[in-house]
């Protein structure tokens, strides 16, 4: 299975060298197959199966802006899915994905509201509150040992209920107020939700940081040393610990980056909207987490990349919104939207298959 | 090991985070504008009290938790709680199974009345027979028009969805609109349902429905975009919950379609929307009068025999409608959330 192939190497040769180059089945192979066992490989062709599909069916998806509206909702997911893939590459999840981008925006947005601070307090407590959140998470992890779907699962609830009861016990509504008339909203806006102009198109800011937070960590799993350590505590904790890889901080770390990505997604909606209800975000962190696996991150670690999760989501928003451009009967939507997720992950898995079979 | 030393250095880092945001308030980083400062401190309904026996009453709902518009039904029930001396144990749960579970909760406590959304009529019919064999009386609001009196209900406060659907459509022929979009944000929910197919059924022009995930206000965004951009002769976007609305007002500018829009339910950031005329109305179901008016006939049916709407008719709570002619009454009622 490619799987193993991917997760032994990097564990017995930890420093320098990326799994690829110390497998010496799949190096003497043609490149093209090589190129095709890839786990990002499959994704990309899934969705390109599914843009064509669109670009068939959907005339409005031709239209650049159209395509603009669609890697918007993409990058919203696309920024969460990769820190979420990263961590697991490193052999954990996190449930509270979903509600932390929440609690994020809760605690910039009231926080500056009730002390009538300039927003950029907010947004600071909020980045610290966050990778808090993420310490936590990775902390009770590496000492408890549980299981992350347990410890995450936990945090997931608490912060549910704290987003609840605190917004409610401070605004005495479940809703923020207003800060759109704040000092410091309209810079902290053209940070996290601005557009701008690309021949008549209006382009996303998220977009942006999508793809270069998707470089960055793409740059930091294949060159690096940390790169190393994550695919290693996510192949075999033991060995890579034995090998002198530093699990604990390599864990903590994945999780503060998963907290990092919630305070980054949270500023962009806070900023977006001017307020947030309380009881959103339940649900998306099985999105983000779908995205990551569909772009070939291991469920149970050791193996995947950055740039697939890219694709996941994008296939994510593909078929969200392609649905709607080809004006489809909405009854159906779920129905659709999961049939074409399933098909394009078959898409994936048949091509990994036929990759290294042969 | 450096298990113990990073860990330590990290909340360092934190509390660092913390103290500068601190000092950064201190050292005068405070806002010029809005905040809190500017907040208008506004007086709490108070009606006195009653000096009634103290009795309790359960409210049991099929609410989303952290839901602007059932927290504003939680205050009105709050508010007729406090004025009648009654002792008030809210609890809510989205699932029907659960919120029958809930109900007998509230039989369990031998409560001296209850109130209870049925979304789900026939999950509660059982649950419901039962508190009326235990001779507790119990009201209905919100959902379950249809229901109330074959089950033995004493009362009914809320509106007609149908009804209020159909006056929407009304008023949107009388806007000159021709082709709507009936923006629903939880596939499958009844009452939303119905919203939709009162707005067809009185509306002149066409009707559509687009489903929306309403727990991700990114992708309501741009599924409303997008469907704004597949159909260029959409003029009029109905939402069914003042959030959504103010989403798709975004929508509309993005998409660079000419749709005005028009909504259900109000909260406050909404009445400024209309107020700057960025939404044409909203159609209230006055929820807070749903909660108020269901302990309140609680406790008159307790104390003086009274049944609200006669037992016979329910009490309708709506459609009464806010926009830009009678939206600065209401104004002030909403920065409370009362409204």
């Amino acid at each position: 299975m490619s799987v193993t192939q991917q997760a032994a190497p990097a564990v017995t040769t930890p420093p320098a060298s990326g799994p690829k180059q110390t497998d010496g089945r799949t190096s003497q192979r043609p490149l093209a197959l090589r190129l095709l066992a890839r786990p990002e490989v499959g994704v990309f062709l899934g969705a390109v199966a599914v843009y064509v599909f669109f670009l068939i069916a959907a005339p409005p998806v031709r239209d650049g802006s159209s395509m603009a509206n669609i890697l918007y909702q993409s990058s919203t997911i696309g920024i969460m899915a990769l820190p979420v893939a990263l961590l697991m590459i490193g052999g954990e999840f996190d449930l509270s994905a979903g509600v932390a981008v929440i609690t994020s925006a809760l605690t910039a947005s009231m926080l500056s509201y009730q002390l009538t601070t300039n927003i950029w307090v907010g947004v600071i407590v909020a980045l610290a509150v966050s990778l808090g959140v993420g310490f936590l998470n990775g902390w009770m992890v590496v000492r408890t040992g549980l299981p992350s779907f347990l410890i995450t699962l936990g945090t997931f609830l608490i912060l549910q209920g704290v987003n609840l009861a605190v917004t409610k016990l401070v605004t005495t509504n479940v809703a923020t107020d207003d800060i759109s008339d704040m000092d410091g909203f309209g810079q902290a806006k053209k940070v996290f939700a601005s557009s701008f102009d690309v021949g008549g198109v209006q382009v996303k800011i998220t977009i942006v940081y999508w793809l270069v937070f998707a470089a960055i960590a793409t740059w930091v799993l294949l060159r690096t040393k940390y790169g190393n350590w994550v695919f290693a505590v996510g192949g075999n904790k033991e060995s890579a610990r034995a090998v002198g890889v530093p699990v604990t901080f390599t864990k903590i770390s994945l999780f503060m980056l998963v907290g990092f990505g919630a305070w980054f997604v949270g500023m962009h909606q806070l900023f977006t909207f001017n307020t947030v209800q309380s009881g959103e975000g339940v649900g998306q962190e099985l999105i983000y987490i779908s995205a990551a696996v569909i772009g070939g991150c291991l469920l149970t670690g050791g193996a995947g990349s950055a740039i697939g999760p890219v694709f996941g989501a994008f296939m994510f928003g593909m078929v969200q919104q392609g649905i709607v451009y080809a004006g489809w009967n909405p009854d159906w939507f779920k129905a659709f939207l999961g049939v074409m997720l399933l098909g394009a992950v078959l898409i994936n898995l048949w091509v990994q298959r036929t990759a290294t079979r042969k | 090991m450096n298990r113990t030393s990073l860990p330590r250095s990290r909340r360092t880092v934190s509390l660092v985070a913390v103290a500068a945001a601190a000092a950064l308030t201190l050292a005068g980083c405070s806002s010029g504008s809005g905040g809190k400062k500017a907040e208008e401190e506004a007086g709490n309904v108070s009606a006195g009290k009653a000096d009634t026996p103290r009795m309790t009453i359960a409210m049991v709902t099929h609410a989303p938790s952290g839901d602007t518009f059932w927290d504003t039904i939680r205050k009105g029930a709050e508010a007729a709680a406090a004025k009648d001396n009654v002792k008030l144990i809210y609890s809510n749960d989205e699932t029907a199974g659960d919120q029958a579970n809930l109900v007998q909760n509230a039989i369990d406590q031998k409560v001296d009345g209850i109130a209870v959304t049925l979304a789900k009529p026939d999950a509660l019919k059982d649950v419901v027979a039962k508190a009326e064999q235990a001779g507790i009386p119990v009201v209905g609001l919100n959902a379950g028009l249809g229901v109330w009196k074959e089950q033995g209900l004493l009362s009914f406060f809320g509106q007609d969805e149908s009804v209020s659907g159909q006056a929407l459509g009304t008023k949107i022929n009388g806007t000159g609109a021709k082709h709507a979009l009936c923006v629903i944000q939880a596939q499958g929910d009844v009452n939303l349902e119905e919203r939709c197919a009162g707005v067809k059924k009185t509306f002149g022009g066409k009707t559509d429905i687009l489903y929306v995930n309403g727990t991700d206000m990114p992708s309501v965004k741009s599924t409303i975009t997008a469907k704004l951009k597949q159909d260029s002769s959409i003029d009029e976007v109905v939402t069914l919950g003042a959030p959504v609305a103010l989403t798709a007002v975004q929508s509309v500018s993005e998409s660079g379609s000419k749709a005005k829009v028009a909504t259900f339910d109000l909260n406050k950031d909404l009445v400024s929307a209309i107020e700057k005329g960025s939404i044409q109305f909203a159609v209230d179901q006055q929820p807070y009068l749903q909660g108020y008016l269901s302990v309140d006939s609680l406790w008159l049916y307790k104390t003086n025999g009274n049944f609200s709407g006669g037992g016979e008719q329910p009490v309708l709570t709506g459609p009464a409608f806010v926009e830009k002619s009678n939206v600065e009454a209401v104004a002030k009622f909403a920065a409370k959330g009362t409204r």
